[in-house]
Formats: C-alpha cells, sequence, structure tokens
C-alpha cells in the first residue's frame, strides 16, 4: 500500500448508541425503593442465616432462597469497610476527582453498601471510620440510594476491625 | 473415560494499544493462522471453533462472533461463543479442551481477542445501576478497595505491588510478543507513577492492548505424531455470586474450591513443589500474592513473601509470568488464554527467552467478573 493510500484509511467513525431500560423491581426492591423516597433504609433477613441483606432483592444470593417475612428498618450510619481513594474521571461518574469510594457496612446491616466519603481530608479517611450518611433535601428525594449524597465521618471512636473485617 | 489431550499449535498477535493495521477479524486471523502453522495443520482439519471475548460492551458489538464466522474458520462447522467475563480466555480454552476430552472433536481450534483501541472498557465497566450509587470507575475501581483489604489483613510491606510491577516488566523484555517493553522500567518509577485507584499506582496497572491467542488442541492418536505436545494433566473451572454477606472477596472460596478441585485432578499434592511455574491473571500488580494464597501455593496472608524473597522472579523456585503476564500485555479477552498458552509453551520448551530450563509441568490461570470466575489449567511435557 503506498503512503497517500494508507493515509487514505477511515480509522474512525462515530456510531453513538442510547440505551434505555425498562426495570420491573419486583415485590421486595419497589418495597425498597419507596421507602427510600420516604427517607426509610429497609433490609430484609435471610431465613437461613438470619443475616440482612441491603438493599432487599427478593432472594439471597448465597443460599438461592426468597426473603420474605418482615423488613428490618436500618439507620443511616454505619462503618467505613474498606475503600479507593479515585483519581481518573468517568463519564457516568459525575464526581471531581479526587473522590472517595467506600464499602459501608450499615449499623444492623449484614451486607456492605458501595458509596462515597465526603466532608473528610483525604489523609484522615482510613478503615473502621464511623460514618453517617448526608442525604439530599428532603424535596429532592427520588426512588434511589443516590438520596444520599454521601458518607461522613461521625465522631466516634473507630469500629473495631474485628467487627468488619469478614466484609472485606 | 476422558479422551487424553493435548495442545499441539499456539499462536498469538504482537500485542499493542493500536493494532489499527488489522481489523477485529484480522488480528483473530494472525493468531489462528500461526497455531495452525505450529500444529502443522490447515483451516480444512479443524472440526470445530470455540471462540471467547470478554463482554461485547467494550467495543459496543454484540455478539461479534457472528460476523467473525468466517475469519475464525467456523462456516458449517460448529462454532461455539464462551464468556466468563476477564476469566473468558481460559474458559475458552477450557471448554475447547472439554469437546476433545469428551470424544466429541479430533481437533478443535479456540480464539480468543480484544481490540481495546475500538474499545472503551474503563466505560463499559463503569455502570450505573438501579440500587448503586455509580462509584466504581473501571476495573482498578472495584479492585482497589479489595487490595487495601489484603494489604490490612496480611499486614505486609507496601512496595510488595511496585516489586511484582517491575518483576513483570523486566520479564516481558524478553517476551517479542508482549505490548510493554519498558527497557528503563525501576522500582523508583512505579513508585513515583500517579496513585490511579489508591492503593494501586498507574504502573502497578495492566495496559488497554489489542491482542489475540489461539491454540489447536488434538487427541492423543493425533498428538503423539506431533513433536512436542504439551498434554493436559487437569482443567478446572468455578464461580460465585458477586455479592453475598460475609463473602470473602480478597479471598474468594470459588478460587480455593477451584484449585483443590484442580490439583486433585492432576495428582498434586503440594503445588509449590510439583509445579515448575506458573502464568497467574494478575491484572494489578497486588494479584500475584493475593492469587498465590488463592491458588492454595502459598500459605494464607503469606503470598507477598514469595514476592519479596524473589520466588516468583525467573530464577526463583516457582516462577510466575514469565511472558510478562497480564501487568505487561492485556487484550483482556485474551488475557486468560495467552495464560494457558503461555503455561503450555514453557512445557513444550518453545518460550524463548523466557524459558524456564526444564519446565515439566505448568498452571495457567485466569479469573474474573468480580473476583468470581475461576479458570484454570496444568499441563505437563509427559502424559499425566
Amino acid at each position: 500500500m503506498s503512503d497517500e493510500a494508507k493515509d487514505d484509511v477511515v480509522k474512525v467513525i462515530r456510531t453513538p448508541v442510547q440505551l434505555d431500560y425498562n426495570y420491573s423491581a419486583g415485590r421486595s426492591a419497589s418495597r425498597f425503593l419507596r421507602s427510600i423516597k420516604e427517607g426509610k433504609l429497609i433490609g430484609q433477613r435471610c431465613p437461613v442465616d438470619g443475616r440482612v441483606y441491603f438493599p432487599s432483592r427478593g432472594s439471597c444470593p448465597q443460599h438461592g432462597v426468597p426473603i420474605e417475612g418482615e423488613p428490618v428498618e436500618l439507620v443511616d450510619r454505619g462503618t467505613l469497610v474498606t475503600f479507593s481513594i479515585v483519581r481518573i474521571p468517568a463519564e457516568s461518574v459525575p464526581l471531581e476527582i479526587p473522590f472517595v469510594t467506600i464499602q459501608v457496612l450499615l449499623d444492623g446491616a449484614d451486607t456492605i453498601l458501595m458509596h462515597l466519603l465526603g466532608n473528610c481530608d483525604l489523609e484522615k479517611v482510613h478503615m473502621g471510620m464511623r460514618l453517617k450518611a448526608r442525604w439530599k433535601p428532603k424535596e429532592e428525594w427520588e426512588e434511589s440510594v443516590a438520596n444520599i449524597i454521601y458518607f461522613e465521618p461521625l465522631d466516634e471512636p473507630d469500629a473495631d476491625y474485628d467487627s468488619y473485617k469478614e466484609h472485606i | 473415560m476422558a479422551e487424553l489431550t493435548a495442545v499441539v499449535g499456539i499462536g498469538q498477535t504482537h500485542h499493542k494499544a493500536k493494532r489499527i493495521d488489522v481489523s477485529q477479524a484480522g488480528l483473530i486471523r494472525e493468531a489462528a493462522e500461526r497455531a495452525l502453522e505450529d500444529a502443522q495443520c490447515t483451516w480444512k482439519d479443524i472440526d470445530a471453533v470455540v471462540i471467547g471475548k470478554a463482554p461485547d460492551m467494550f467495543e459496543g458489538i454484540m455478539m461479534p462472533e457472528l460476523f467473525l464466522n468466517d475469519a475464525i474458520g467456523g462456516a458449517y462447522k460448529p462454532m461455539i461463543r464462551v464468556h466468563t467475563a476477564g476469566s473468558v480466555g481460559g474458559s475458552t480454552g477450557v471448554v475447547a479442551a472439554s469437546l476433545v476430552q469428551a470424544g466429541i472433536h479430533e481437533r478443535v481450534l479456540c480464539v480468543a481477542y480484544e481490540k481495546q483501541s475500538e474499545s472503551n472498557a474503563t466505560w463499559a465497566l463503569t455502570i450505573s445501576m438501579p440500587f448503586a450509587v455509580a462509584t466504581v470507575v473501571g476495573a482498578g475501581g472495584y479492585f482497589a478497595p479489595l487490595v487495601r483489604g489484603y494489604i490490612a489483613r496480611s499486614d505486609c510491606p507496601e512496595d510488595v505491588g511496585i516489586k511484582v510491577a517491575v518483576k513483570d516488566r523486566l520479564n516481558a523484555l524478553k517476551n517479542p510478543y508482549a505490548h510493554l517493553h519498558m527497557e528503563d522500567i525501576t522500582e523508583d518509577m512505579v513508585r513515583e507513577s500517579p496513585m490511579l485507584w489508591d492503593p494501586i499506582r498507574y504502573l502497578e496497572t495492566c495496559p488497554s492492548s489489542d491482542g489475540a491467542c489461539a491454540m489447536v488442541m488434538t487427541t492423543e492418536k493425533l498428538a503423539e505424531a506431533c513433536k512436542n505436545p504439551a498434554w493436559i494433566h487437569a482443567t478446572e473451572m468455578r464461580s460465585e455470586p458477586t455479592m453475598f454477606s460475609g463473602r470473602d472477596q480478597v479471598m474468594p472460596q470459588a478460587s480455593l474450591d477451584n484449585a483443590a478441585a484442580l490439583y486433585k485432578k492432576a495428582g498434586i499434592s503440594n503445588p509449590r513443589k510439583e509445579i515448575d511455574c506458573a502464568e497467574i491473571y494478575v491484572p494489578f500488580a497486588w494479584f500475584e500474592p493475593m492469587w498465590m494464597e488463592g491458588m492454595l501455593i502459598s500459605e494464607r496472608n503469606k503470598g507477598w513473601e514469595m514476592t519479596l524473597s524473589g520466588a516468583t522472579a525467573l530464577d526463583g523456585d516457582f516462577p510466575v509470568n514469565m511472558s510478562g503476564g497480564v501487568l505487561s500485555s492485556n487484550p483482556i479477552g485474551a488475557s486468560g488464554l495467552l495464560r494457558f498458552a503461555e503455561a503450555a509453551l514453557q512445557v513444550r520448551g518453545m518460550a524463548g527467552d523466557h524459558q524456564i530450563d526444564g519446565a515439566k509441568r505448568a498452571l495457567g490461570h485466569a479469573y474474573g467478573g468480580g473476583s468470581q470466575y475461576f479458570s484454570t489449567w496444568i499441563v505437563g511435557s509427559q502424559k499425566p
């Protein structure tokens, strides 16, 4: 191929795609989503080992059984299990870098929630920190975990490592 | 009784950031033709084709096996697409092997690829879901908290990742197919590289590569006519849910179960002693010590000692990622099959400058998803 012909090669064409999803949340998840719109955090207990899943999704992924029974209401505070400070941007994450992604174990829950840490110096972030949710103004609440803007430090002693180590 | 099966042909591309000289079809073709040439056979001799690649969202082409059917020699033959996230290359090898082991086909071609220059893996892996806030940026965003968990529980020095990153890049200098050839790599360079996803630095991260890998597998009878087949001693796969209460994300049960089952099949009781070298899926440097433990090669929380003592170096007693590994080339869908292929090259004595002298038994390993898919094999220079 001559150099001219090489330059003539089409290297990029743009074909944008947009995906809109129809999503059937189901009974359990619908209750969770309606509750969080009211500022309530609803989990459910696995009938096999009694562990509290948050958010409840209607079945236990470990035991493959339906999670029925009474919902468990949780408080909006918990423990930072592990984290990363992210310095790489992404189109679908509308945050200024650096930002801190966290796995938080809500008090009374037995599953971790992936969320963000705010209102905290980067040097001070550490495992075991006690955290509290910072909510959006009530009038902006939707059926979304994003009603919580981020978690922020709570003025409490760190949780004992043994209390959250199995969730790492 | 399963049919004894061997690898008799191996091919791979020169992996690069951008292979704009070839299409996806051309990329696969390059690897496949090298594998056929190595196996001294032609497209006509292939009975079935197995193709693997990572999520279709990467290149944005759904079911690429449809348009690739002719390029991979699938026309009028059985063709199977495999998908198990990042471990897919390994699973593709396992599925291809099983078609021969089951006595269904005599000669099977498997191919796996990724063309990351036509894709945006970080975008594809940064997903919004109805129950979560979108916080995970790419694979590094997912794995960084787990690496932090490993560091905390093993109480290891902070420079283990740096050591792995340098070792694998030095190994890659001996591999002409590797994407990264960093002649001047040093520990300081890695240490001073940007902290992308704390505690993972830029140079502790795999590159984005275009590349493909292919293998021809065949029966005992046909393999005996070949010069130096790699005999498949055992294959194993496992999976587990991404999330459940009390899940050990750092050391998943599926990994431990997979390792135990693999060694049992291969008749291995002490993997550290009985395996000569290993190609392990290490996309972020810290996963070398993590998978030394996850593959039951090291004691729990001591995997990092193997790295620091030099055991996993080319001249160590348990060399890992002689080819430079995923840290030096990462065409995602192909990366698992490359691990399997490099293990086979070692026992065939065909690994060139990164050959381990006298390697008789080697481990190939891949993992994927949220550390939830595992595929592995043991190959040997002798029949099992």
